[in-house]
C-alpha cells in the first residue's frame, strides 16, 4: 500500500514537473497572460474549480491536479477587478518597468507603481524624441496614457478605441508591466 | 415516495471558466493586441490562428502601407501597375461601394491639382485589415476574441456551444480632455472604429472640399462589421449630422457616438 502511495506521489510530481516545463517554454516572449475581467484566473486553465462562479470553492486552484500548469500559475492572481484583489497583503509600493515597445516613431516604455495590488501611478520612461513632430505627438499622447492606465484599472476596460494611431505602444508596454506585477 | 425536491440549478453544468491570454505584436506601424478567452487558451490551434491573424496584418501592411516605398499601393500610385496583390482589387471595389453607401462622404480618391486623382484607401484599409485578421480567430472553436489595432477593435466568438459570447468593454478615448476615457461601449460581436483629429492632426480629408477636417472631437461607430464601422466613422467625422440621419435607413445595425 505504501509502495503504491509513493509511486502515485512520484508520478504526480513528475507530471507537475513535466507540465510546468512545457508551459514555461511554450509561452513566447510577446505573450502576456492577463486576468479575466470577470475575475476568473488567467492561468491554470485546466482547473475548473478556480473561479468565483462555481459556488463554494476558494479561488485557489486545486494543487492536486497534475495538469495545473505551474509555469503560469503565478498570474492567476492577475485579476484587475478590485473586488477580487486577494492576498496582496498591504505591502510597500513596488515599481515595475514594462517592455520597451518599438513603434513607428521609436521605442516607448512605461513604468508602473503598484501598492496593495492596484496601480497607483504610471509613468512613461522612454519616449521617441527623434524630431519635432514626434514631440508634438508625444506631448499629447503621453498624458492620455498616463491617466488611462490608472483609469482602466478601475473601469475594467479591455481595449481602447480612439483616433490616436500611435498610442498603442504605450498601452502594450503598460500591459507587460502589469503582467510583471501580477496584478 | 420522495417529497423533498431536488434543486435543479446546482445540477446544471456550470458555465465554463474562461481564462484569458493576450498577444502583442508590432504590425502596421502600431502595436496590435489580440486577447483570447478560452477554457484552455494555450491550445495549439489558438496559437496557430493568432499567428495567422498577425501574418494577415503584416501582409496587408506590405500591400497597402503608405510609408513603405515598395508597398503595392505606393507602386500603384507611382504608376507601376504591372504587378499588385489581388487584395488591391478587393479594396478598390469596397472603396467604390463605400463611396456610394455614404453619398461620397467617404472617398478613397483624392483629387490633386493638375494631376489625376490619387487612390488612397487608408480610411478603409485599417479596419478592413483588422476585420480580416479577426476572421482567422472567428473560425477557432470555443473561443472568444478581441483584436485591437491602433484604435480599431473587432470582437467575436468562434463556433461551438459552450462559449457564450462574453462582453468586451471598449473604452472610447476622450478627444478633448487628454487623460480621460469618455465612454465605454460593451460589445459581444462586431467592430468599434473611431475617427477624429486627435494626436496625428487632420488626416481625414473632406472629399467635398479636399481639405482636412480640423476640429476637436471624434466619431465612433459600433456595428457588426469592423470594415463598415471604420467607413462610417470616417464619413461621420466629415459630416456627423448627415451620417446620423443616414445610418438608421442605410445601415440600421450601426450606431454612431459623437464625442
Amino acid at each position: 500500500m505504501r509502495r503504491i502511495t509513493t509511486w502515485l506521489l512520484s508520478t504526480v510530481s513528475a507530471l507537475v514537473l513535466l507540465f510546468s516545463y512545457h508551459t514555461s517554454t511554450g509561452q513566447g516572449a510577446t505573450t502576456v497572460a492577463l486576468g479575466d475581467a470577470n475575475g476568473a484566473g488567467a492561468a491554470a486553465p485546466d482547473t475548473a474549480s478556480g473561479d468565483g462562479t462555481s459556488s463554494g470553492s476558494s479561488d485557489d486552484s486545486s494543487s492536486s491536479s497534475g495538469s495545473s500548469s505551474s509555469g503560469s500559475s503565478d498570474s492567476s492572481s492577475a485579476t484587475p477587478s478590485p473586488s477580487t484583489t486577494k492576498k496582496s497583503s498591504s505591502s510597500a509600493a513596488k515599481t515595475y518597468t514594462g517592455d520597451a515597445i518599438q513603434t513607428r516613431y521609436g521605442p516607448v516604455q512605461v513604468e508602473i507603481t503598484v501598492k496593495d495590488g492596484k496601480i497607483t501611478k504610471s509613468a512613461v520612461t522612454q519616449v521617441p524624441w527623434s524630431d519635432h513632430r514626434d514631440q508634438e505627438i508625444n506631448g499629447y499622447a503621453v498624458p492620455i496614457l498616463n491617466d488611462e492606465a490608472v483609469q482602466a484599472q478601475d473601469a475594467g476596460i479591455d481595449m481602447v478605441s480612439g483616433a490616436t494611431f500611435t498610442s498603442d505602444g504605450y498601452i502594450q508596454s503598460l500591459q507587460s508591466a502589469i503582467d510583471q506585477a501580477n496584478l | 415516495m420522495i417529497t423533498a425536491e431536488i434543486p435543479v440549478a446546482p445540477a446544471a453544468p456550470a458555465p465554463p471558466v474562461l481564462a484569458r491570454r493576450a498577444w502583442v505584436e508590432h504590425v502596421m506601424g502600431t502595436a496590435v493586441s489580440i486577447h483570447v478567452r478560452a477554457v484552455e487558451p494555450t491550445r495549439p490551434d489558438i496559437e496557430a490562428a493568432v499567428r495567422r491573424a498577425f501574418a494577415h496584418l503584416r501582409r496587408a501592411d506590405a500591400v497597402f502601407s503608405t510609408w513603405r516605398a515598395d508597398s503595392d499601393l505606393l507602386r500603384l500610385q507611382h504608376g507601376e501597375v504591372d504587378d499588385v496583390h489581388g487584395w488591391v482589387a478587393d479594396v478598390v471595389e469596397l472603396c467604390l461601394e463605400a463611396e456610394e453607401r455614404t453619398d461620397g462622404l467617404f472617398s478613397a480618391w483624392r483629387s490633386r491639382e493638375g494631376g489625376r486623382p490619387v487612390f488612397d484607401p487608408t480610411g478603409l484599409v485599417k479596419g478592413w485589415a483588422a476585420a480580416g485578421a479577426a476572421e482567422h480567430l472567428a473560425v477557432v472553436p470555443e473561443i472568444a476574441y478581441s483584436l485591437g489595432a491602433g484604435g480599431d477593435v473587432a470582437v467575436g466568438v468562434g463556433p461551438g456551444p459552450s462559449v457564450t459570447a462574453p462582453t468586451w468593454r471598449i473604452g472610447l478615448e476622450d478627444p478633448r480632455t487628454p487623460g480621460r476615457v469618455a465612454d465605454v461601449v460593451a460589445v459581444r460581436r462586431g467592430g468599434v472604429a473611431t475617427s477624429g483629429a486627435a494626436a496625428r492632426g487632420a488626416h481625414v480629408v473632406d472629399p467635398r472640399t479636399g481639405r482636412g477636417v480640423a476640429r476637436p472631437g471624434s466619431c465612433t461607430v459600433v456595428g457588426p462589421d469592423l470594415t463598415w464601422a471604420d467607413v462610417w466613422a470616417t464619413a461621420a467625422w466629415v459630416d456627423p449630422e448627415r451620417v446620423a440621419r443616414m445610418l438608421p435607413e442605410r445601415d440600421p445595425e450601426y450606431s454612431l457616438i459623437v464625442l
